[in-house]
């Protein structure tokens, strides 16, 4: 059994194996968002706070926050995101950049254990980001390819994967700190991405044992009805084994499928998740009955 | 496809202009046996191969260019008719050089320095074949050395760059700033693309244009190329 814990100043979070599908939210990233690059560079965040209240209302238990705007500080403008966010919700956050220094400037922001996204098996990361994890304790988002690309022979992504565990030991950082990304392929370009997927993030959590995540919507890439699939990728995902995601919580499908999935893996005690999210309400029933009932389930 | 009738349509009982429309569709639904049996049928009939190459193939392909920008069709049905497409130009290729015919024109395209992504860059590529051009993919993680090299053997007009990260993206205006230096950069147009991209900085780094999917890339280089040569041409009649 493997948990990375996760925490803001007041509140933790787990993925594990154990423990109930945990959805990152990738809202909070300008790429392809041309309204929100510009209103993060100019230092408007109204629409990044709305973004994060918005996904954790939806189901997110913990908020991905990417600054990549192109010709802008990206450092800067990361480190001021992450405080706005942390001001207006109390969920872990994954800091997201390929920018060495962005990284450092989110971490030195941050309050809190975050998720640090990412690094991969190019050498090259390995040996600045995994000193950065060390030094803040944190846990790490570690994709699976390295200097030759994203191969597609998942033996080699495997291997990836475990180079980059062991490196992290050497830095002192435990497996359990380290959440693979198996690298999800759009399954329109290659047909057998999704089966290749699932196949290994078996292997990573029964031989690596590690927590696994994936950016989910790339499965889709290029196909109609994406949120559709992305849902029951997301189910059939977390059946073989995957234990959090980065994906759209605003997404009905994408919420309905790791729900499901959690009720079909033993993780939604008594189904009370589910029956909350899908209960039609009574039309009979007073305001006063529905409070009267929700604080005895929780006592 | 729905008709039964499709499975036993002979396309050497159609005329010429019948046939055209026929392989069009099957470019459509991805037929490569049939384009590669109507392609010998033109040819068979006489036809040169730079024609079969225009009025069946590109005319074909920029019905699916346009449908796929449109979201009418989507990304494994573009690889079914490029690879539909490849069976016909497996065909042509060796008669084209033949006859010395020229084609719309030529690319180098590759993703940059330290990135690793070649999904949408290989889409780019496939669109750009299917729109005519020749296209020349020197794969991922490509320092400035190579593409020089890459347009020094191939003298394309259009060197096409590709980028899917923040850290990785930089490295285009390396590349245009080496061509500068060596003076050579206006030998071609430029053309960026990628997902973290957007216009204003394909204008910083000094690219032609941003391309935000393969369709815009293939209709940006058609447009750029035909300037290009305009401009060309009136400088040698002035000149």
């Amino acid at each position: 059994m493997t948990n990375t814990l996760l925490s803001s100043a007041s509140r933790e979070v787990v993925i594990g194996f154990e423990q109930p599908f945990v959805i990152i939210g990738e809202r909070i990233n300008p790429t392809g968002r041309k309204l929100l690059a510009a209103e993060m560079k100019a230092g408007d965040f109204s629409r990044v706070e709305a973004d994060a209240l918005a996904q954790v209302a939806a189901g997110a238990q913990v908020l991905d926050v990417n600054a990549g705007i192109p010709l802008a500080d990206e450092p800067g403008i990361l480190a001021e995101t992450i405080r706005r966010v942390q001001a207006v919700t109390d969920v872990p956050l994954s800091i997201d950049s390929s920018v060495i220094e962005a990284l450092a400037a989110g971490l030195a922001a941050y309050e809190g254990r975050p998720l640090l996204n990412s690094v991969t098996g190019e050498d090259e990361s390995l040996e600045r980001v995994l000193p950065l994890v060390s030094k803040h304790s944190c846990a790490v988002v570690a994709i699976s390819n390295d200097e030759t690309g994203i191969s597609e022979d998942i033996d080699v992504r495997f291997e990836v994967a475990k180079k980059i565990v062991q490196r992290a030991a050497d830095h002192g950082i435990p497996a359990s700190d380290v959440v693979v990304d198996p690298l999800v392929m759009p399954v329109g370009a290659l047909n057998d991405a999704g089966r290749k997927a699932m196949q290994l993030i078996r292997r990573l959590r029964t031989e690596l044992k590690v927590n696994t995540t994936c950016g989910a919507s790339n499965i889709s890439f290029g196909l109609p009805n994406r949120n559709g699939l992305n849902g029951v990728f997301l189910a059939m995902a977390a059946g073989a084994g995957m234990t959090s995601a980065i994906t759209n919580p605003l997404h009905g499908e994408v919420m309905l499928a790791v729900r499901g999935a959690n009720v079909m893996l033993g993780r939604d005690p008594e189904c009370r998740r589910w029956m909350q999210a899908y209960r039609e309400p009574n039309p009979d029933a007073g305001a006063g009955r529905e409070r009267r009932r929700s604080n005895r389930r929780r006592a | 496809m729905s008709d039964a009738n499709d499975d036993d349509l002979d396309l050497t009982t159609l005329d010429d202009d019948d046939l055209v429309q026929q392989m069009h569709d099957d470019l459509y639904d991805g037929l490569a046996e049939e384009i590669d049996e109507g392609v010998r049928i033109l040819l068979g009939r006489g036809w040169p191969p730079d024609k079969v190459l225009g009025n069946a193939l590109v005319d074909g392909m920029t019905v699916v260019g346009i449908d796929f920008r449109d979201g009418i069709l989507f990304v494994p049905e573009v690889l079914m008719a490029a690879n539909a497409m490849k069976a016909g130009m497996a065909v042509l290729r060796p008669l084209l050089a033949e006859t010395g015919a020229k084609p719309v024109g030529k690319m180098v395209i590759g993703t940059v320095k330290g990135d690793i992504h070649d999904i949408g860059k290989n889409l780019v590529g496939m669109m750009m074949e299917g729109a005519g051009f020749e296209v020349i993919d020197i794969g991922i993680n490509n320092p400035v050395q190579n593409y020089l090299d890459a347009l020094d053997e191939h003298k394309p007009e259009i060197l096409g760059m590709s980028a899917l990260l923040t850290t990785t993206m930089p490295y285009m205006k390396v590349v245009i700033e080496t061509l500068e230096q060596k003076g050579i950069r206006d030998d071609y147009v430029i053309l960026v693309g990628g997902a973290p991209l957007n216009e204003e900085f394909g204008k910083a780094v000094g690219a032609d244009a941003y391309c935000r999917d393969a369709a815009t890339a293939v209709e940006t280089a058609k447009r750029l190329v035909a300037a290009k040569r305009e401009a060309s041409a009136h400088q040698a009649v002035i000149g």
